[in-house]
């Protein structure tokens, strides 16, 4: 068992979790943070994808423990004083999400995308969500609620690559 | 046959946001796996790493001793308990059934099949136990591969059915269609392969039961397309729970395309232990299971002939299909490779004979069942190509090819040689709007200056039908289905005139709580903030058939507007008492009820609802509240229909395939959600287009999955498509009263053969004219280089 401490969508968090904790497990299980979802053992999905430190991780790739220290950002954390963030409310707008397991996962690396490239053109939006399945939407309206996003936070998307 | 209502008010036929997403966003809907239980135990399940073995022990013994196991229990001790074994919901003439028990009993039979499974405190405990516990395997040959599966000598998976038969079954006229053979000018013939493929919904499967022994209640958390249907298998056919007492909750479900209409083993199991251990028990798949255990999709092995007259008239269609079964019949998988797929080998086309002849096949791999589509992707993958081989062969256009043979717009309802009866249909317009929106001549041209620089560029066309809703029930039930084909809705209106609507459909990401919503508001002048839809939870739902073969709008939602029109009904009744009018002079509209030709004389919605609810002042015939159920069965399926066309390009140095573009325009009746029908074909199309270019389960010749994760699977990504053109014909069905036909599977149906054959087209200057999917750089690599070779 080791003691963990992980700053979780900006409050401290501790809690003794055996070695092998998965981060995603600490989300779910010790802190009931379940909109980080599990859906693959291989780490090609992205369903678990949070934010660490600022950057997408992939929850299901990284021990508890990798992250002490660390301050986490999950979808939980991202609507702000009952706010959406623009990339939840774009994927709204543009129907970017059918089922919603893959959902959660798609907008925490979109919120990465975007801070990395606030414009990006189609390929590099289709680039950069290659690590996130979906097999509702046919990422058609992904890329346009990823394109709505960047138009509202300032970016702007070129029209063609 | 019902009359068509035109959509009307503001809501019918608006692209809605959806009223479902806050919880999707924010992380705070419920999944099976999220949904905790107090004092739960986890399941881990031990599985044959064999294809086909012997039991001939299993020793639990170290297991038991772990630290934090409740349990180790085995096929044995299941069959021993009284468990039934898993049924079979569709049965044909002659069926051999190979018994199935949610734990192998004597015989394992596929790779992943379940043998004994451990409780234990956490996963991680349960796990290791499980990895613990030896099972004593007699290995046996495996039969894999369908066709090895029928020749003399192979390996038996069922010693009762002889020769690997599942059964045998056939459809047309085979006299007639011989005789349209001997009389045609050209025929065409090809071997065609539908690889089987795995759903890969991202939610893996999961559940979790509790069982309270205050009152016997059972309560099943279960990652189901359709409840009532989990209710009824489990509880009256495998486990004997009587239906008062067992409650299945499929809460929020991502994503299933058929994978999840299934009763499988394992909840099957977790119910069972739950009850047998008095403690709650759960159970959430690895992907490693999902890729063996949930039901696979297609595997068909074709022999097709396609027979053309002088004038390029298709005059017959003879095909000779192997389906392999896998070990066991899946729930419902004897209508696949049947009834829901050689009834549609007419496509859209006018064909005057028909035969097909279907060998279904057991082997030692994960059961067969619905995926996407079931069935109609294969006859229209099937069609679509034997047309394209035909226009390669008559040296016509493919599109002109497929003009000539459409049904006449003229000609609905169109009987077909293949028992089926088109309900509504224009196809023509169709193909010539995809044609218009490509600009079919110029891509033509440009794909013509492309080949003399040795480029590589194909243009496919699919031009598809769908069956919807399959019904009616009392058809079906003569074809062999065990289950009604109908669904239920209760309309309950509370005092305040806010509605609650209890449907048997279930959403998966169909966005039900907007469409329905949008019915529901329309029909009662409401507001979609005013109504709630509730589905997936027997406790709270009457009963139903679930969603899948595209039937929510057409068979769920009218079943809604069934019961809304008998609210309505009542609703003018209780106006009529309160304004002193004849209930026959009485109407409803924009929220209110009036009297004909004095819309002063009114009463509004809200006014109605607690007065019916109040009964202080309601006619004396009438009994207090506002709710009614409906069930609707529909009078034939809904055939939606349309003209898909992708243009790649292919790279002949690696064999490539890259998809440019991809126009389709679909007729799916009337749409109450345009951006929600949309998203359906989106997904759809992706689904058909990974079929043709990546995805494809493998076996080894030991019956071991060799395309067991995502890492070798191959899914559409992100990279891998582009963003598709899509358009509209709107021809309603007269099967329902709201004339929509049904859109979540006509992407998927449409999109695989329209790539293939852009990709065939594409390989034509070198003399190719067919590669069997799926369409991998290699696969196709080789294609060229055996091409290259021979010329």
């Amino acid at each position: 068992m080791s003691k963990v401490s992980i700053t979780v969508n900006g409050k401290a968090t501790a809690h003794d979790v055996e070695d092998r904790t998965l981060l995603v497990h600490y989300l779910r299980d010790s802190l009931g943070l379940t909109g980080t979802h599990v859906g693959c053992d291989t780490s090609q999905c992205g369903a678990c994808t949070v934010l660490l430190d600022g950057r997408a991780v992939k929850a299901c790739t990284l021990l508890a423990a990798q992250a002490d220290g660390s301050s986490v950002t999950t979808i939980e954390g991202l609507a702000r004083d009952g706010m959406l963030h623009a990339v939840q409310e774009a994927f709204h707008q543009e129907h970017a999400l059918q089922c919603g397991f893959c959902t959660t996962g798609m907008v925490m690396s979109t919120v990465d995308l975007l801070s990395r490239n606030p414009s990006p053109n189609e390929q590099q939006i289709r680039h950069g969500l290659e690590g996130n399945l979906c097999r509702c939407t046919g990422y058609h309206n992904i890329v346009r609620g990823v394109q709505h996003a960047a138009r509202k936070m300032g970016g702007a998307t070129a029209a063609a690559d | 046959m019902a009359t068509i209502v035109e959509p009307s008010g503001a809501l019918m036929g608006a692209s809605i946001k959806r009223l479902e997403d806050g919880k999707f966003l924010t992380g705070r809907a419920s999944y099976t796996d999220d949904i905790k239980l107090v004092g739960q135990t986890h399941a881990a399940f031990v599985r044959s790493p064999h294809a086909h073995a012997r039991i001939r022990g299993i020793d639990a013994k170290q297991a038991l001793g772990m630290p934090g196991v409740h349990a180790v229990l085995t096929g044995e001790d299941l069959k021993g308990s009284g468990v039934n074994p898993m049924p079979v919901g569709w049965l044909l003439p002659d069926i051999k059934i190979g018994e199935k028990h949610a734990l192998a009993v004597g015989t394992a039979r596929f790779v992943g099949e379940a043998v004994a499974v451990v409780v234990a405190d956490t996963p991680a405990l349960a796990r290791d136990a499980a990895d613990a516990v030896v099972v004593d395997y007699d290995v046996l040959p495996a039969a894999v591969e369908a066709v090895d599966a029928l020749k003399p000598g192979a390996p038996q998976v069922h010693a009762n059915a002889p020769g690997n038969v599942a059964f045998n079954w056939q459809i047309g006229d085979k006299g007639k269609t011989d005789a349209a053979f001997a009389g045609a000018k050209t025929v065409v013939r090809q071997r065609l392969v539908n690889q089987r493929l795995i759903a890969n919904a991202i939610e893996p499967r999961a559940s979790a039961a509790a069982f309270n022994p205050a009152n016997d209640e059972l309560t099943l958390y279960v990652t189901s397309q359709n409840p009532h249907v989990h209710r009824l298998i489990m509880g009256a056919f495998i486990l004997g729970l009587p239906e008062h007492k067992f409650r299945v909750i499929s809460p929020d479900v991502g994503g299933g395309f058929g994978s999840k209409i299934f009763v499988y083993p394992e909840e099957c199991v977790v119910a069972w232990a739950a009850k047998r251990l008095a403690r709650p028990v759960r159970w959430t798949a690895t992907r490693s299971e999902s890729f063996t255990t949930d039901a696979h999709g297609r595997d068909h092995v074709s022999d097709a002939e396609m027979a053309f007259d002088a004038d390029g008239k298709i005059v017959g269609l003879r095909v000779r299909t192997i389906a392999n079964m896998g070990s066991y019949l899946s729930l419902f998988a004897p209508c696949v490779p049947t009834y829901l797929y050689a009834t549609l080998l007419s496509g859209q086309y006018d064909i005057p004979a028909i035969h097909c002849e279907v060998t279904a096949v057991y082997t030692n791999t994960t059961p067969v069942d619905a995926y996407r589509g079931a069935g109609r992707p294969e006859a229209c993958y099937l069609v679509e190509r034997m047309v394209d081989i035909g226009a390669n062969a008559l040296g016509m256009d493919p599109a002109e090819l497929r003009r000539k043979n459409l049904v006449p717009a003229g000609s609905f309802p169109y009987q077909t040689q293949v028992a089926l009866a088109y309900d509504s249909g224009n196809y023509e317009p169709a193909l010539d709007k995809a044609l218009a929106m490509l600009d079919y001549k110029k891509a033509r041209a440009a794909q013509a200056a492309a080949r003399k620089d040795g480029r590589l560029i194909g243009i496919g066309l699919s031009a598809y039908i769908e069956a919807c809703g399959i019904a009616p029930s009392q058809v079906v039930g003569s074809l062999g289905a065990q289950a009604g084909l109908y669904e239920s809705a209760t309309v309950r209106v509370h005092p305040t005139g806010k509605v609650s609507v209890m449907t048997g459909s279930h959403s998966h990401g169909q966005g039900h709580d907007t469409t329905f919503a949008q019915l529901v508001g329309s029909e009662l002048g409401l507001g979609v903030e005013d109504i709630e839809i509730i589905h997936g939870d027997t406790g709270r739902v009457q009963f139903g058939m679930g969603t899948y073969g595209s039937r929510s709008a057409a068979v769920g939602g009218t079943a809604i507007y069934l019961s809304l029109q008998k609210i309505k009904e009542k609703g003018k009744q209780i106006a009529a008492h309160l304004l002193e009018a004849s209930p026959a002079d009485m109407d409803f509209a924009d929220g209110k009820f009036f009297v004909k030709g004095s819309p002063s004389k009114a009463k509004a919605w809200g006014e109605v609802c607690l007065a019916a609810y109040l009964a202080h002042n309601i006619p004396a015939n009438i009994e207090p509240g506002l709710e009614t159920t409906s069930f609707f069965d529909p009078g034939n399926f809904t055939f939606p229909f349309g003209t898909h066309i992708a243009v790649v390009e292919v790279d002949p140095r690696t064999g490539y395939v890259q998809l440019n573009r991809y126009v389709a325009v679909d007729d799916v009746g009337n749409v109450i959600n345009p951006m929600i029908v949309d998203g359906q074909l989106h997904g759809g199309i992706a689904q058909g287009v990974g079929q043709a270019l990546w995805e494809g389960a493998v076996y080894d010749s030991n019956g071991q999955l060799l395309t067991g994760s995502m890492m070798n699977y191959g899914l559409p990504k992100a990279e891998n498509l582009p963003s598709f053109e899509t358009a509209r014909t709107v021809t309603p069905s007269p099967v329902n009263p709201l004339g929509i036909k049904g859109a979540g599977e006509a992407g998927a149906i449409a999109a695989t053969a329209a790539v293939a054959n852009a990709v065939v087209d594409a390989l034509s200057p070198l003399g190719i004219t067919h590669v069997d999917l799926p369409l991998t750089p290699e696969r196709v690599w080789g294609a060229i280089q055996n091409a290259q070779k021979r010329s």
